[in-house]
């Protein structure tokens, strides 16, 4: 098998047969990273680049150590040393890192549909690394592994995604990705944060937080931006922690073994109590392990397509 | 000179002709209408299996001259106008400089008769350098030439200007053109706020940031008993406060544009920044709607809001790109194959939208074939197919999301003062 696309622009416009087979592949590429020999040739001779106009430092050093536990040559742009400043356009960008001989360009972007542009334009394959509110598959992704490894399967799965849906890309790529390959998403928050006709999606919209939690295999707290809060979205991060936080009392009403997620970094208190994010019920440490492992094997499949290599399966 | 154009069906709106007949123009006045007129000397157009309008009057466009000529300018827009039937246009002050004082005014007018293949007819605008404090000179505006007054491309957004414009308009008896936008509401909404926003991620902008802005347009236009045209009508509750306001007797005039009654918010699909258009494509009940509006005359007009941008405007990130689209040389064929060829208006109901009405609105002496009037005439054929290719656009700009679509009616001829500008869908 193989994947279809030249690029990773999102869990919307890919399989269930993909993602089952790029999850897969993540097993594998998790025995090298948590091996104590983390170097293997599977991106030897390859060039990555990390091109981010945003600030993410966890999402980049996941990428560049996935790159280089792989053998890659990466290299790494920021927008805030790049050529934004100078007012060259996303495509100029794109086709300079392109003729540099660069394999994969990994993009961070503020702008929702920007690598999606970039695609269009360049040879090298994109991985989407998060674009304005669209989407972040490589988080979904991992979210998806970590579920998978405690839960041994998606189908059925109650998962219930609780907050600023509406600015979260991390929820958009959840619910594609969840929804394909066949588990239940419930998802709560401020209306303010809550995208009109989400439900189109297959998602079920509660109003309390509570009765998204109900029942619920998976809880996965997103990261609220304080900002918001100027903007009028919701009155106070008191009030949001009070009618919207997880907390071990509202964490009781899901299932006996619910995990707990967060893309990180928490903001504690508001999204998740302490407790909460340090009990037992919480993955969130080992997200990012697997976060590693995801993107290794994102590297290889997209690395690997239509050479010799290519494995028919 | 004479022009004899044999055997078309002509269609009128003010006359009600509807009939295979000829007409001749002598020097660029229609001076004949009727069989058997003798053919010595003239010029002759075969329109046989033909239909004859009304040259169109297009009531919205961006000619984007002065400032922005690397868009258009008075001599492509024009251009672009007449491939697409248009022989009269009323083109928005929204340019660099501003189009808020008579000489300005003077200079489009003087422009268009040295470099324009059709009539254009300048906008003023509503408040001084569009930025909405205080009013600009209405009255020497209107003594330069302008037909109507708009800060189009933004709201006045001070109820107590709008209200001042309204009145001080209403004693030089000419229209305030409103684009209806609350700029709170807006929000930086990129997009129609609605299901697509929401997976693509795109931040929305909500219908009701336009109806409440056409709400209040309308209330002050009712008290002050002012003349309004609201411009680009999008949404289904935008249709329903005007009919309502009809009824209560508000001078009110409304517009949409063949966008609106051809796409939905599905069209950004792919982040298509050529589906970047301001108001957005909303949804298909609101799709509905507008041609609902149309059909019972609460739609008065149907304008272009021709809007070309560089391709470097367009082939950016969807919240950089430019609002927008080219719409002279899709609008009429448009028209016919998603409102006549599915039976929503006949073609003299079209022959009001596209010509008549928006030339009464702007008080121009145009939009009907009658003897003793100027010759300004357009006649294509229904029942040709042909498919849209922006390559061949006569308009600089490219930024068209109806590329590749399959349409009927593309203008045959234009003929502007009895003279032919375009002839056998070549413009010369
Ligand atoms: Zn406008
Ligand atoms: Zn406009």
């Amino acid at each position: 098998m193989n994947l279809k696309s030249k690029d990773l622009l999102g869990l919307r416009d890919i399989s269930a047969e993909e993602i089952e087979y790029i999850l897969n592949t993540a097993k594998t590429m998790k025995c090298i990273v948590t091996s104590n020999n983390k170097k293997t040739a599977h991106l030897q001779g390859k060039s990555i680049i990390t091109l981010f106009y945003e600030n993410s430092t966890r999402t980049r050093l996941s990428f560049e150590l996935a790159s280089k536990y792989m053998g890659a040559s990466a290299a790494n742009i920021s927008a805030s040393s790049s050529s934004v400043q100078k007012g060259e356009t996303l495509i100029d960008t794109g086709k300079t890192i392109d003729a540099m001989g660069s394999d994969i360009i990994i993009m961070r972007h503020p702008m929702s549909g920007a690598p999606h542009l970039l695609a269009k334009n360049v040879k090298s394959s994109i991985i989407n690394a998060g674009d304005g509110m669209n989407e972040h598959p490589t988080q979904a992704l991992l979210d998806m592994f970590t579920i998978l490894e405690k839960k041994g399967t998606l189908k059925g799965l109650k998962v219930a995604i609780i907050g600023d849906i509406l600015h979260s890309r991390v929820a958009r790529s959840n619910i594609w990705g969840l929804t394909k390959m066949g588990a239940e998403v419930n998802v709560s928050g401020p209306a303010t944060l809550m995208p009109p006709e989400i439900e189109k999606m297959g998602v079920n919209v509660f109003s309390t937080v509570q009765e998204a939690m109900l029942d619920a295999d998976v809880v996965m707290g997103l990261r609220i931006q304080l900002e918001r809060q100027k903007k009028g979205l919701f009155p106070t991060i008191r009030e949001y922690a009070r009618f919207f936080g997880v907390d071990d009392k509202r964490l009781k009403l899901a299932k006996e073994d619910a995990i707990v997620l967060h893309p990180g970094p928490v903001n504690r208190g508001v999204e998740l109590s302490t407790s909460v994010t340090d009990g037992e019920q919480s993955f969130i440490n080992e997200q990012v392990t697997n976060g590693v492992a995801v993107r290794m094997a994102l590297l290889y499949l997209l690395t690997r397509r239509g050479t010799v290599n290519e494995v028919t399966d | 000179m004479k022009l004899l154009i044999k055997n078309g069906h002509v269609v009128d709106a003010k006359t009600g002709l509807d009939s295979v007949t000829d007409i001749l123009a002598v020097d660029g006045i229609i001076h004949d209408i009727g069989s058997d007129i003798d053919e010595t000397g003239c010029e002759v157009i075969d329109a046989n299996g033909l239909y004859v309008f009304p040259g169109l009057v297009d009531a919205h466009c961006h000619l984007r001259d002065p400032g922005y000529e690397y868009k258009e300018d008075i001599e492509t827009g024009t251009r672009s106008a007449a491939k697409g039937g248009f022989t009269s246009v009323a083109c928005m002050p929204n340019t660099n400089p501003v189009l808020d004082n008579e000489a300005l005014i003077k200079y489009v007018i003087n422009k268009a008769k040295t470099d324009g293949i059709v009539n254009v007819f300048p906008i003023g605008a509503v408040s001084k350098g569009l930025k909405g404090e205080e009013l600009s000179e209405i009255g020497e505006l209107k003594f330069a030439g302008a037909v109507a007054l708009s800060d189009d491309g933004r709201p006045v957004g001070n109820s107590s200007l709008m209200k001042k414009a309204m009145q001080y308009a209403s004693m030089f008896d000419i229209t305030i053109i409103s684009h209806c936008e609350d700029l709170d509401l807006v929000d930086e909404g990129l997009m129609n706020e609605g299901f697509q926003s929401s997976i693509l991620g795109l931040k929305g902008n909500p219908a009701p940031a336009e109806e409440v802005m056409i709400a209040r347009d309308l209330i002050l236009a009712e008290y002050t008993k002012a003349t309004i045209h609201i411009a680009h009508v999008s949404t289904e509750l935008g249709v329903d406060l005007i009919r309502n306001a009809k009824r209560r007797g508000v001078k009110v005039t409304a517009e949409t544009c063949p966008h609106y009654f051809t796409l939905t918010d599905n069209a950004c699909e792919g982040f298509n920044t050529n589906a970047k258009v301001n108001p957005p494509l909303r949804t298909q009940k609101d799709v509905d709607a507008i041609i609902q509006g149309l059909k019972d005359g609460t739609i008065d007009i149907i304008s272009t809001d021709h809007a070309p941008h560089h391709i470097d405007e367009k082939n950016v990130e969807f919240k950089i790109a430019a609002n927008g689209m080219v719409g002279f040389e899709t609008a009429f064929p448009l028209a016919i194959t998603y409102l006549v060829k599915p039976g929503h208006l006949t073609l003299k109901e079209l022959v009001y939208k596209m010509s008549f009405n928006p030339s009464q609105m702007l008080g121009l002496n145009k939009g009907t074939i009658e003897v003793g009037k100027l010759a300004d005439l357009m006649i294509f054929d229904i029942n040709e197919q042909y498919k849209v290719d922006v390559s061949k656009f006569e308009s600089k700009s490219r930024n068209s999301p109806f590329n590749g679509f399959s349409l009927y009616g593309q203008p045959q001829y234009t003929i502007v003062g009895g003279n032919p500008v375009v002839r056998k869908k070549v413009l010369l």
